[in-house]
């Protein structure tokens, strides 16, 4: 099942609001995990495994490291 | 061929700890290597830990935590038959922990062996003495979690010095006609040995986001089938006590036990990472803060190297 990319910004956003306490409107494609957001590379596990079960797509440990920006997310799962 | 007869049940009636005196905080840390106490609390939930000073060892530690749990159950020395000691971090390997801590003891000629199931041995350990006492090859056992961490840790490698520490936790074992250790769920993934290992065979290292992502993905099932087999529901918990490996990883389990009531032991704020003692460490020490009234049902889990774990339910003396 394919989603959009609106889809899954608005997806992360829950998950980012949930897991990080980052409000859902601060996650735009553009901002970085770690400069923008604040979130943690434990806290960046816990968004790979929601977002898994949420879209269905694994993110492996060895490529959640290069994925920096929100966008960069979306295209992984959208790949 | 005969079969000796068998106990209902085991139960755990007494507990006891061992900490070093050596307080080393976070601060302390940071003149050492770049970190800071502001990121070690936000990253692993550590506040302070003890270090041992150069009269503890394993040995020492854990006996001094045994001596503790056999004086509060009021058996005699005489009494224990079964001496079992979880620890990963014994330098000198030969002999093993439990004969030496069984002399320091006075308990003559207990059967005496050491388990290492890394951070999981503690609740390995207690799945041993309660199935040895229900099987009638044991009547009275102590079983022990030591470990002295320091020994094998780098004190350039932030990633894992400011995680670790030592210290230990212990409890007796004995006959009952109503069981207090529910059946023990253990088991293993040994595919994944390669993400807890000892660096150049002397330095603790681990894939820091993989033990995450395992431990909190996957250990929830775990409980869940300790809770099952001892038919314990987990409105029924008063505290969930899981091997203190990050304070993280122990939050995130415990969010989806779906005990709400239940104290979550905490104990890694003060105490640090002490694997197989984390367990015995945190019931002792909560159970004198009076928070585990007797009779209460708590959960016991370890994880760690191997990839390892093992639960089970058990009632505070």
């Amino acid at each position: 099942m394919a989603h959009t990319e609106q889809e899954i910004l608005d997806g992360l956003g829950e998950i980012i609001d949930e897991i990080a306490g980052v409000s859902a409107s601060e996650v735009t494609p553009e901002k970085s995990f770690v400069d923008d957001l604040d979130i943690d590379s434990l806290s960046m596990v816990e968004i790979a495994v929601a977002a898994q079960d949420k879209f269905g797509v694994e993110i492996p440990d060895d490529q959640l490291k290069d994925l920096k920006t929100v966008q960069d997310v979306i295209n992984f799962i959208q790949k | 061929m005969n079969l000796l007869p068998a106990a209902a049940g085991a139960r755990v009636i007494a507990l006891g700890e061992y900490q070093p005196a050596n307080v080393v905080t976070n601060d302390d840390l940071a003149e050492r290597v770049e970190t800071s106490d502001e990121w070690i609390q936000s990253r692993v939930g550590i506040k302070e830990r003890r270090i041992a000073g150069p009269d503890d060892s394993v040995v020492s530690m854990g006996a001094a935590a045994g001596g503790k749990a056999l004086a509060a159950s009021g058996l005699a020395p005489a009494d224990i038959d079964l001496v079992i000691v979880a620890t990963c971090t014994l330098v000198d390997q030969i002999p093993n922990a439990a004969a030496r801590v069984s002399a320091r003891l006075g308990i003559e000629a207990p059967g005496a062996f050491d388990v290492n199931a890394a951070c999981a041995g503690f609740c390995y350990g207690l799945g041993l003495a309660a199935d040895s006492v229900r099987a009638g090859s044991a009547h009275n056992v102590l079983v022990i979690g030591s470990e002295k961490l320091s020994d094998w840790l780098d004190w350039e490698d932030r990633s894992t010095c400011v995680i670790f520490a030592d210290g230990a936790g212990a409890a007796v074992v004995t006959a009952a006609e109503t069981p207090g250790i529910g059946p023990v769920v253990w088991g293993s993934s040994g595919d994944r040995a390669d993400k807890i290992y000892l660096r150049d065979d002397k330095y603790l290292y681990q894939e820091g986001q993989a033990v995450f992502r395992w431990a909190t993905t996957e250990l929830n099932a775990v409980a869940a089938e300790a809770l099952r087999r001892a038919g314990v529901e987990p409105e029924q918990l008063t505290a969930f006590v899981p091997h203190q490996a990050n304070l993280r990883i122990v939050e995130a389990i415990a969010r989806k036990l779906g005990a709400p009531q239940a104290i979550i032991a905490r104990d890694i704020v003060t105490a640090g990472n002490t694997s197989s003692a984390s367990v015995p460490l945190a019931l002792s020490r909560m159970s004198g803060r009076g928070e585990l009234p007797s009779g209460s049902l708590v959960l016991t889990m370890g994880f760690g190297a191997g990839l390892t774990y093992s639960a089970q339910v058990l009632e505070i003396p």
